[in-house]
């Protein structure tokens, strides 16, 4: 039997497609207008300002990049670095914790817990966080700091001890256990394959972390060919002189002749490439995650 | 003597779980933990060279200076104001796009758009550095240039400080409704088709179904992001306020939070004793703000307490 759309029906989708087109225009429009700016000649740039479409269409912006990429080249080796070092690190760790914490037969798993999530709940802020890691730990200008501090975060232990609940059987456990596996095998050969979608989600959200991160480099890190992707990007758009500085080293002289504005959208294109190729394929697990996540609390 | 020994029976029974859990255990000490002791740098007045205890120690001096120069006030205003507005819109234009694009019938249409409206969450937020430069710096900014275009005076956004604070707002929703909008559509999609077939059978039509179904039904998630946030009221979004208004003084009294006057302290002004000050104010307040939640919820209703 088929029921009758009801009249208001046709009205209200056609609102739904409207406010939804505009609102997915506004998530689009800044893009849009950082790419255009991107591919548009720097003379006319200076003289119309950023338009949504190129007046002159020109590449000499990423010319530029191209010609002197050292810089961008290091940029993009700290950061691939640390987001490979630091997500595999930090998964292998917190799918250990997640493991043991969702453990009904370890028997503090509850006072460890609360040992974790209590620093979300408190600290001792930022001043002394930085004072330890650079006075105590001296750790400035290391690639370790840019790791170390992000490894894990309570939120994700939480994320994934339920994944690894929902996902692994106290009872496959069990049985393994009769079988003579200790904890270690259950967990490399068992946990881990049964609950990949859990750790592709917290890979995710790690990998993602390490990198768009621009604050540790802003912290820690004085030596500019140590700076991470996202915090050379700032610099290139907020620091006057960082451009010029790109032909510096190599003999060549750049002077004032250097496309600056379209460079820096150009830079911004570069840095931000690898997330928008990579999301349409990535964005599923994270969906997929954060329901699993969601409906679990 | 009796938890001692249950300690250490645990402890050769299940060793191996300990030393899995151990790593863990050492960074948050390490990490979280033994900064806790750099709280009685708020009580002194610091100096680089000599170690934590042998500097000067001023009592309460910092606290007082904040309370009295009026700072500490105007940047717990700002924190909890401009978080207040992020919960209540966020929450609101996420329900809202979660419930529009869950009756669009077309699949492809929904997928694609879903991922737009995602997309912001995925991008750096020194992007959105780059996005305010690209629209509002004064001489070749998208807003002028299309302002001159139409014959219209230039304006200087960066002199206008309380065009920051909608800024600020906008750029917070784009950046994260995305984000709260992907959960509750999990939601969405989670309730049963049959009480919509037989709210259908009923007569009950579009509006009074979101109305009478959908929305209750979103209670429990609503109230999980709500106390998430609530727990973090007294924390701002500090990339987003920093990258959005950098060093720009200008724009302080309406734009500064918490963590930024922190970071800046600490960055720019190096004024350690203030900024640890300022931080161990936050970090208590945010404490004391999330016991009093947890309490209230759990005597509300015990389920959705925190812990």
């Amino acid at each position: 039997m088929k029921i009758k759309e009801d009249s208001y029906m046709k009205g209200f989708r056609i609102v739904a497609v409207i406010v939804i087109v505009c609102a997915s225009l506004a998530c689009l429009f800044p893009f849009l207008l950082i790419i255009s700016a991107s591919f548009t000649q720097n003379e006319s740039i200076i003289r119309e300002g950023y338009k949504l479409v190129p007046s002159v269409f020109s590449m000499e912006g990423y010319r530029t990049v191209f010609q002197f990429p050292k810089q961008v080249l290091d940029a993009y080796s700290v950061t691939v670095f640390t987001t490979i070092v630091g997500t595999t690190l930090g998964l292998f760790l917190m799918t250990m914790a997640g493991y043991v914490l969702q453990r009904r037969d370890f028997k503090y798993r509850n006072i460890f817990s609360f040992f974790i999530y209590f620093t979300t709940l408190f600290g001792g802020g930022l001043v002394p966080w930085y004072i330890l890691i650079t006075k105590y730990l001296k750790l400035t200008d290391t690639l370790t700091v840019l790791i170390y501090p992000g490894l894990m975060t309570p939120f994700l232990i939480i994320l994934m001890k339920n994944f690894i609940r929902s996902a692994v059987p106290d009872e496959v456990v069990e049985s393994a256990k009769i079988d003579g596996a200790n904890d270690f095998t259950i967990y490399s050969r068992i946990v881990l394959q049964l609950s990949m979608p859990g750790i592709a989600t917290v890979g995710l959200f790690l990998a993602l972390h390490y990198w768009n991160d621009w604050f540790t480099s802003s912290l820690f890190i004085n030596d500019t060919s140590k700076y991470q992707l996202q915090y050379y990007l700032y610099n290139v758009i907020n620091t006057m002189s960082f451009i010029a500085g790109m032909g510096a080293g190599t003999g060549i002289s750049l002077g004032q002749e250097l496309p600056t504005e379209s460079t820096k959208m150009a830079m911004s294109i570069i840095v931000t490439g690898p997330i928008l190729l990579l999301y349409p394929f990535v964005q599923r697990y994270f969906v997929k995650g954060l329901t699993i996540g969601a409906v679990k609390g | 003597m009796l938890k001692r020994n249950g300690l250490l029976k645990e402890f050769k029974t299940n060793w191996l779980l300990f030393l899995m859990l151990l790593p863990t255990l050492l960074f948050f000490l390490l990490n979280s933990y033994t900064p806790m002791v750099g709280i009685y740098y708020a009580f002194t007045r610091f100096d680089f060279n000599t170690s934590l205890f042998n500097s000067q120690f001023v009592g309460l001096e910092n606290f007082k200076f904040l309370w009295k120069s009026g700072v500490l006030l105007r940047l717990t205003f700002n924190t909890v104001g401009y978080n207040i507005v992020f919960i209540v819109l966020g929450n609101v234009l996420a329900i809202a796009l979660a419930i529009l694009l869950s009756e669009l019938r077309l699949q492809w249409f929904k997928k694609l758009t879903q991922s737009i409206l995602f997309l912001p969450y995925f991008v750096s937020f020194v992007i959105l550095s780059v996005i305010v430069y690209n629209v509002f710096n004064y001489e070749s900014g998208f807003l002028n240039s299309t302002l001159k275009q139409l014959g219209a005076e230039p304006v200087d956004v960066y002199n206008t400080p309380w065009v920051w604070i909608f800024l600020i707002i906008i750029f917070y929703l784009w950046k994260n409704v995305g984000y709260s909008m992907v959960i509750y559509l999990a939601s969405i999609t989670g309730i049963s088709d049959e009480y919509y077939e037989a709210a259908k059978i009923d007569g009950a039509n579009i509006l009074q179904r979101i109305w009478y179904i959908t929305i209750p039904m979103l209670k429990t998630t609503f109230v999980m992001l709500l106390l998430f946030a609530l727990g973090s009221i007294m924390k701002g979004q500090f990339d987003l306020f920093y990258q959005l208004i950098g060093n720009n003084g200008m724009l302080y009294n309406t734009t500064d939070i918490l963590d930024t006057y922190v970071y800046r302290s600490l960055k720019v002004t190096f004024d350690i004793g203030m900024s640890t000050a300022a931080g161990l104010y936050q970090s208590l307040f945010g404490f004391v703000l999330i016991m009093t939640v947890n309490y209230i919820i759990r005597r509300i209703n015990d389920e959705y307490a925190l812990f």
